[in-house]
């Protein structure tokens, strides 16, 4: 790589590609209050006046404003889109104009046709002919391969949400590279990977070849669509201006050819501080106009937005795009990573008012400077709109420079990558586990013929024997189907823009997922502790449970019960363990359900904790609701207690609570009788 | 000693200063008009508790806590149960943990030179107590809580004597205890002391109404309605009006 002109520090990554190298030597740790930054711009209100008023239209159009129907989307199918072109500072949407969703068939044209049918459009038939006979999709390869197991897991919800019909999303690429490299030099680093790679032509060596071939072709294409709105991204960005609007190309190109359920933007803030940095040294530019350049930024990735059907709008409780950006976190030479760009990004919840995208995520330390930690407690209860993570248990995994995708998936930005795959029904596996393979809703047999519980009293050694063998069962078919979607994606809905901004060999998770947790938790302490009769309909399958007693239950910090879920989180993904994966990807597992845990409650029949056919699981690791009786702690506590190396794709618990039970009011309660008088 | 205990709470946020480790012990001999947890009442509820094993349950989640929190104590009333706190708070204290004890002071007696004693041992390790005052005037204290409220005046200056830390709380209750002349007296009353380290006024709230009927018992405010924020933060200004009026005089 040619060797770039900088009056930055110097050290590795000047020349080669090392984005984290460059942070490290050249950010400035800030230490102070929020008392620096500044107020929405008279144009960043005008702007975000015509976001409100598009944002209202769309609502009354039933939810979507408009769609593009004849246009394949690439990084180059639409010319430039503005709000008020005159007052954009960072510039850029997926399609022409804002608010029209894009059409995306690579992942599957059935899907793309029902996303604009069930919003009142068609798909221009041409473009429904093409990817039905000419050009293959996704969706249309997976169903080539699954075998009549898959199928019937699938249509039990057994195994669900299988990203087999979009794009998996969840892979983040260093869109930070476009600012610090320019593209011209990423291309250069490309070609040069292509020409080291082996001679001999395995089909891995193919496949490699054939995909830095595809982001070559994106990343000549980024500089193509970045020229079309007047910016140059051929060379590295000389201010911070310049380094958002690239970081914001890059990562348009990634969405304006994936519709992932998850497509996070990484770990840009302390990268983009180091430029802000020196142009308030310079007086290149002043707070309010850097504040000004976030605040469009920000306003732009609330904007992004995919063609979804109601049915998908169901499972994820709205269209969320989870543009995940990973915020603070301690470096592992102990510095903290909170700069002033940190604060800017929250700021934006005050200029714009709150919202949920992007997902602004603190990765949490014990270790974070006073300043910034209460700037975050103030915001979280004036906007209800931070996401906190755990960063000294993932520093430990991934360093300093990883970002969460989606909602907990932890990576490293840029070297590592993860393929996403939804989740296992651990509810209903326990529910085949009692009736032999029969599922408790259809009837049907969908698992093995496995000897079914005898008896009329449920006994804990045989259940979780027999439920063992059925995870076993479970865990195979799950990982297979997987290996197939992945493969299946990789062939025709390849990631050529986000893979384009990673390094050549990248560290590949191949991610699991489970739902139910604390259901099947207390479901076997129920069966441990008190009595659990079973109910059998006039086939014999088991469909109800009656439990006389009390048992521990998960979320009141009582190792009787949460050593169970341990057990259970352990004991599945000992199982995943056991499979061959799809590229050689690191098997790993979350526990993440936020919204999709009302879909499974529907399709999973009644469960020995008492639990109701259709009832809602609880979200994620949390505990079964109103189940949590000794307080927030005692909650979290059972929560933490379950083991990350056996999780690390992440654990999430939505924690709700009211205003008033996280203290009082300054006015009402001011904790020092010398603030009171001195008013 | 073991303590009758009500119940735990692993995250008090309302309880004094930080996140709290929570007791509620059950017994109390006030009958407060509002109280919002008449189930504390019964001396002979409840369930016994060793010292070692609530400390235990503070300890397993003791991050919480470290940072500007602890345990607190409260119920019930807790100075009901000397010989039980004494235990907790020796305990609580060879760990370093802040303790704090939430009470009405109606268990105070001067006069019972073996029960001082054991509050002297008991203040030593307090770091701070949250004194409810029902109300300034004997005989409306009397009429809202069946109980005399000479001792517990005296049990604020005794915390005074002590250099114990001291925030005062006090409900305002619509008709009740919101009358500005008794407020002003209640602050000027705790005006004189030194210890007074913050002023805790509190909002009646119906919440307390269900629990009542669910227990069979009668509710001697209904029909009261809740405290509303605007007219508490004026109240709050009466009792600081006080404070200021018995600092001016004495300096």
């Amino acid at each position: 790589m040619k060797p770039i002109e900088t009056d930055f520090v110097r050290g590795k990554w000047d020349k080669e590609v090392n984005v984290r190298d460059f942070i490290q030597r050249n950010y400035h740790p800030y230490d102070g209050d929020d008392s620096f930054l500044a107020g929405a711009t008279q144009n960043t209100k005008d702007l975000w006046a015509i976001v409100l008023d598009l944002q209202k239209k769309e609502r009354e159009a039933g939810g979507v404003l408009d769609m593009d129907t004849k246009v394949v989307s690439t990084i180059t199918s639409h010319g430039p889109g503005y709000l008020d072109k005159s007052k954009e500072t960072i510039v850029g949407f997926q399609t022409d104009k804002p608010f029209k969703r894009s059409l995306q068939p690579y992942g599957g044209i059935r899907m793309a046709e029902k996303a604009c049918s069930d919003n009142g459009y068609e798909v221009d038939p041409e473009i429904s002919e093409f990817f039905s006979t000419h050009r293959k999709t996704h969706n249309a390869g997976c169903f080539d391969a699954y075998n009549q197991e898959m199928r019937a897991c699938r249509s039990s919800h057994i195994i669900t949400g299988l990203p087999d019909a979009y794009g998996r999303g969840r892979i983040i690429g260093d869109y930070r590279r476009v600012a610090l490299y320019g593209i011209d030099r990423l291309i250069e680093d490309k070609q040069e990977q292509k020409d080291s790679t082996g001679r001999v032509m395995t089909d891995d060596v193919i496949r490699l070849r054939e995909e830095i071939s595809e982001q070559i072709v994106a990343l000549k294409m980024m500089k193509e669509m970045a020229a079309s709105y007047g910016c140059d991204i051929s060379n590295p960005a000389t201010n911070v201006q310049e380094a958002i609007q690239a970081v914001y190309f890059g990562y348009l190109c990634a969405v304006k050819e994936q519709n992932g359920a998850a497509m996070s933007l990484g770990r840009t803030s302390t990268f983009l501080d180091i430029y802000a940095e020196r142009d308030l040294k310079n007086g290149t530019f002043t707070e309010e106009q850097i504040q000004e350049f976030i605040d469009h930024f920000i306003m732009k990735l609330r904007l992004i937005k995919f063609a979804r059907t109601p049915e998908y709008n169901q499972i994820f409780a709205g269209d969320p795009v989870w543009v995940t950006e990973s915020l603070a976190g301690v470096g592992v030479d102990g510095r903290h990573m909170v700069t002033r760009m940190s604060f800017r990004y929250l700021q934006t919840l005050y200029n714009l008012g709150a919202s949920p995208e992007p997902n602004l995520t603190v990765l949490w330390s014990t270790r974070l400077p006073e300043g910034f930690k209460r700037f975050c407690a103030k915001t979280s209860i004036e906007t209800s709109s931070i996401q906190y993570e755990n960063d000294d248990l993932m520093r430990a995994t991934h360093g300093d420079d990883y970002g969460i995708a989606c909602c907990v998936s932890s990576m490293v930005i840029g070297k590592e990558m993860q393929f996403f795959g939804a989740r296992a029904n651990l509810a209903k596996c326990l529910l085949y586990a009692l009736n032999g393979g029969v599922d408790e809703v259809t009837k049907k047999q969908v698992g093995p013929k496995y000897r079914r519980v005898e008896g009329d009293v449920l006994d804990y050694d045989d259940v979780v024997s027999k439920f063992v063998d059925m995870m076993e069962w479970q865990a195979d078919v799950y990982v297979n189907t997987l290996n197939i979607i992945h493969y299946m994606h990789d062939k025709y809905c390849y990631e050529r823009a986000e893979m384009a901004l990673h390094d050549r060999d990248v560290k590949r998770y191949f991610a699991t997922g489970v739902a139910g947790l604390s259901i099947v938790a207390d479901s076997l302490s129920a069966i441990k502790y008190a009595k659990v009769e079973v109910v059998r309909d006039e086939d014999g399958v088991i469909v109800d449970f009656k439990t006389t007693g009390d048992f521990p239950k998960y979320g009141n910090d009582d190792d009787r019960v949460d050593e169970i879920a341990q057990w259970l989180v352990h004991t599945f993904m000992t199982a995943v363990r056991r499979h061959h994966t799809y590229r050689n990807g690191i098997p790993t597992t979350s526990i993440l359900t936020i919204t999709s845990n009302v879909t499974y409650g529907k399709a999973t029949g009644n469960t020995p904790d008492g639990r109701r056919k259709g009832q809602p699981f609880a979200p994620g690791a949390n505990p079964m609701h109103g189940r949590d009786t000794h307080g927030a702690v005692a909650s979290l506590a059972s929560v933490s207690k379950l083991p990350f190396r056996d999780a690390q794709d992440g654990i999430s618990n939505t924690f709700t609570i009211i205003p008033g039970a996280l203290g009082k009011e300054d006015q009402v309660f001011a904790g020092d009788i010398e603030l009171d008088l001195n008013k | 000693m073991q303590g009758r205990i009500h119940s735990l709470e692993s995250f008090g946020t309302v309880d004094g200063p930080g996140t709290r480790f929570v007791v509620f012990v059950q017994g109390c001999p006030m009958r407060c008009a509002y109280c919002h947890n008449p189930d504390t009442w019964d001396m002979n509820g409840g369930t016994l508790m060793e010292p070692s094993y609530i400390i235990e349950q503070y300890e397993r989640n003791s991050a919480y806590y470290a940072n500007g929190g602890g345990l607190t104590v409260t119920g019930g009333e807790p100075l009901m149960q000397l010989d039980f706190l004494i235990d907790l708070f020796t305990l609580a204290k060879e760990r370093d943990i802040h303790t704090c004890i939430d009470s009405s002071g109606i268990a105070f007696n001067p006069d019972n030179a073996v029960q001082l004693a054991k509050m002297d041992q008991l203040m030593g390790m307090t770091d701070l107590v949250m004194l409810d005052i029902k109300h300034i005037d004997p005989e409306k204290h009397r009429e809202l809580t069946e109980q005399p409220n000479d001792n517990i005046l005296k049990f604020a200056e005794y915390l005074s004597e002590k250099h114990v830390d001291m925030w005062i709380r006090h409900v305002v209750v619509p008709g009740i205890t919101d009358d500005n002349k008794y407020l002003f007296q209640l602050g000027y009353f705790i005006g004189q002391f030194e210890n007074l380290k913050a002023l805790d006024v509190l909002p009646y709230h119906t919440m307390g109404e269900k629990k009542y009927e669910s227990l069979g018992m009668e509710y001697k405010l209904k029909g009261v309605p809740a405290m509303d924020k605007k007219i508490l933060l004026e109240k709050k200004q009466v009792i600081l009006d006080g404070i200021r009026k018995r600092r001016e005089e004495e300096h």
